[in-house]
């Protein structure tokens, strides 16, 4: 079955579209993101790329297309079927945010404890067997407690695990955001720009962790990003985007080449980029 | 009226702003004051306009405004820049926080020895038992506004399902408190649901603005349905509780005959303290465990971002329908024992003032903390009481012992949360970062 080249793909996405009204904010775009994998979808302001992930994890219905996500054991979901919460829920789609989005009022311990409501929810028999102390939810309860402690200590949050998310440093939420996506347990993680307003060193320092994700989990992937140093170093695949639609993609390396992909970004014409391009080199 | 934050540093301009604020003050005092006090109209004998004036009062109410505001500026001066942590020095707040140690289980057993206290204050009974029914409220309301964030306006609804039930329930058929008590918890559960399914999509002010109509919609249907509830007549005879089956009356059967014991019309009341107080620590008990379960959370998560629930998986509409459910479910509890304690209920009982009141002490209090609504709905209920000398300034007083209290306290008497788990040390929360929730 990991032969099959379908099966190595755990994200396909075939001819979506989004419209708002008469503005089509994304146009027949298809790729595909393979499986333990990295895949960047990059582009300028206003590309679409949010739109795109917003369809992916529920929070727009798609206006037309499809988006299927295969999981190890081969189950096939249609994600534009799926509304909300059952995204999550059932495909295993985990999603950070462009602006943050923590409980600031929690801890960081209980961000992630509530990242696994689901599991910790069958296991209290709905609230009944919690209710009366059952043991089997005290296990599950620990087993949680476990986990979130194990990801505090990955993104290095350990010390601050009972300070509440809000009272943390700006680069420290977005790592512990990372490590909340990742708690739900996801087969696919969506990030939306993880990077943004982080410094030089715990941009270094988010690399190494979406890596170890990719490397020891074995966790697919999907980025926004525009800090280029983080896409070049750690993408396995790169979707490049403008206007809506699907202007390039390939390795890092193709795609740094790409004159219509340097146009997009200088808002030149791409035969301009080309001349600009052969003049440079 | 602000100081300028500079008055600390320099005292030397502090004094000479000092007198200008006051004096500033004391003439909008004057100018509003000359003509309100200062000079009296009346219609004469012969229907011209003859007046008088008023100088003395006018001096005397121009020199407090000059005199307070010259205090009040001082106390700032003392207290520092405004912030709710910098008001209260270090001093107090050490014994602050001593005191919250203690604070809850001792007003627990102050609560507990109320009715041998004051066993023959008849009064102080009742009143014990009215802040007690309103602390039950506050609690349940607690559950939807404090933890879940959903603005309702119209709690009161669910007393009166409970009420209603229990009134209806036991008149029709001659059930039993001790049957009909949780069967009015379920059906105020139901109409919780029921409440929770048109709204799920509103939020914040809208919201607020159809549990308000839900409240009224649920009186005018008790009002209207007078074959069923007997309308604005209410339900009378409601039988009293007893204690387990055997009634607390003066017959052969009653419990103070099988005790042996001389009867009193007091036996039932101190029943029905202790069987609220059951009912309210049921309640606190009930949201305390919860608080700490995968359900609690939700809904506490759910108040501070609930695009992130969606986003981790969590089935908002369902969590927002628990809330809802359980809030009502402690309503209607709530009213079951208001109606066997009253003995008749109309619907004038179950007006939006109610939910207003509910909705009050659960501010005031501090959304979610549990030990503020209990403090909340002693001062409010039991502060109403206490002001009843000051006859017509009651309202006055009570008013502006609010506004004080909001000022002082922004999020209520206990502001900050405690985390309902924790690796090392559980550390209270600053309310200035919970969320209120969007509704």
């Amino acid at each position: 079955m990991s032969g099959d080249k379908i099966n190595d793909r755990i994200l396909g996405v075939d001819r979506l579209t989004m419209r708002f009204g008469g503005i089509v904010a994304v146009q027949d775009l298809s790729f595909a993101a393979e499986r333990k994998k990295i895949t960047a979808l990059i582009g300028p302001n206003g590309a679409g790329k949010t739109t795109v992930f917003n369809c992916i994890t529920g929070f727009y219905k798609p206006s037309g297309g499809s988006i299927r996500l295969t999981h190890d054991d081969g189950r096939t979901i249609a994600l534009e079927r799926l509304n909300d919460f059952r995204i999550a829920k059932q495909a295993k789609v985990a999603r950070t945010f462009q602006n943050i989005r923590l409980f600031p009022g929690m801890t960081a311990l209980e961000n992630l404890m509530v990242a696994q409501h689901n599991a910790l929810m069958r296991a209290s028999g709905f609230t009944f067997l919690g209710l009366v102390g059952a043991p089997v939810y005290r296990d599950a309860e620990k087993h949680a407690i476990d986990l979130a402690t194990d990801w505090l200590r990955r993104v290095h949050l350990l010390d601050r695990a009972d300070d509440a998310a809000g009272n943390l440093a700006y680069g420290d939420q977005r790592r512990l955001e990372i490590a909340r996506a990742m708690c739900t347990e996801p087969a696919l993680l969506c990030l939306d720009e993880p990077a943004a307003g982080l410094n030089a060193r715990e941009s270094a320092a988010l690399s190494e962790l979406l890596l170890s994700i990719r490397d020891e989990l074995g966790t697919s992937i999907l980025l926004i990003e525009h800090d280029m140093s983080v896409v070049m170093e750690i993408s396995d695949h790169i979707v490049v985007m403008d206007h809506g639609v699907k202007i390039a993609q390939g390795t890092p390396r193709e795609v740094r080449d790409d004159p219509k992909v340097i146009a997009a970004y200088l808002g030149t014409d791409e035969d301009e980029a080309a001349a600009v391009m052969e003049g440079g080199t | 009226m602000t100081a300028p934050p500079t008055m600390t540093a320099k005292p030397a301009t502090g004094i000479s702003s000092l007198l200008k604020t006051a004096f500033i003050n004391a003439l909008v005092a004057l100018v509003l004051f000359s003509l309100m006090v200062g000079i009296r109209t009346e219609a004469g004998p012969d229907g011209q306009l003859t007046y008088w004036t008023r100088f003395g009062e006018l001096a005397s109410l121009v020199a407090i405004v000059f005199g307070g505001s010259i205090v009040i500026e001082l106390l700032r001066l003392w207290m520092g820049p405004a912030g709710t942590e910098k008001l209260v020095p270090p001093a107090v707040q050490s014994g602050l926080s001593f005191v919250g140690r203690y604070l809850a289980p001792a007003l627990l057993i102050f609560t507990l020895l109320v009715p041998v206290i004051f066993y023959n204050q008849r009064y102080i009974l009742d009143l014990a038992i009215l802040v007690l029914t309103y602390v039950m409220l506050g609690w349940g309301l607690n559950v939807v506004v404090g933890l879940a964030g959903l603005l309702d306006l119209g709690y009161v609804a669910f007393y009166a399902v409970g009420a209603y039930s229990y009134g209806l329930l036991a008149t029709n058929f001659g059930w039993s408190f001790w049957i009909c008590l949780p069967l009015a918890g379920i059906l105020a559960a139901f109409w919780g649901v029921l409440l929770g399914f048109p709204v799920l999509r509103l939020r914040g002010d809208y919201l607020a603005i159809v549990t308000l109509a839900f409240g009224e919609i649920i009186r005018l249907v008790i009002i209207n349905w007078q074959s069923l509830t007997g309308g604005p007549n209410g339900v009378s005879g409601i039988p009293r509780p007893t204690f387990f089956g055997i009634p607390l009356d003066n017959s052969d059967d009653g419990l103070a005959a099988k005790l042996g014991i001389e009867y009193s019309s007091t036996h039932r009341i101190v029943f029905l303290f202790y069987l609220i107080l059951a009912l309210a620590l049921l309640t606190n008990w009930v949201t305390i465990r919860l608080r700490r379960l995968p359900i609690g959370r939700a809904w506490e998560a759910l108040r501070e971002d609930e695009v992130a629930c969606r986003a981790l998986g969590i089935n908002t509409t369902t969590t927002k329908l628990t809330a809802f459910a359980t809030g009502a479910m402690f309503g209607g509890f709530a009213g079951a024992f208001f109606a066997t304690r009253q003995g008749f209920i109309s619907p004038e009982s179950f007006t939006f003032q109610e939910s207003a009141l509910v909705l009050a002490i659960v501010v005031l209090g501090g959304m979610g903390s549990q030990l503020g609504v209990a403090l909340a709905a002693l001062a409010m209920i039991g502060g109403f009481e206490l002001f009843r000398g000051l006859e017509t300034y009651r309202m006055l007083v009570f008013g502006m012992a609010m506004v004080l209290i909001m000022i002082w306290r922004p999020r209520g008497l206990i502001g900050h949360r405690a985390p309902t788990v924790y690796l090392t040390k559980a550390q209270a929360i600053s309310s200035d970062l919970v969320k209120e929730g969007h509704g």
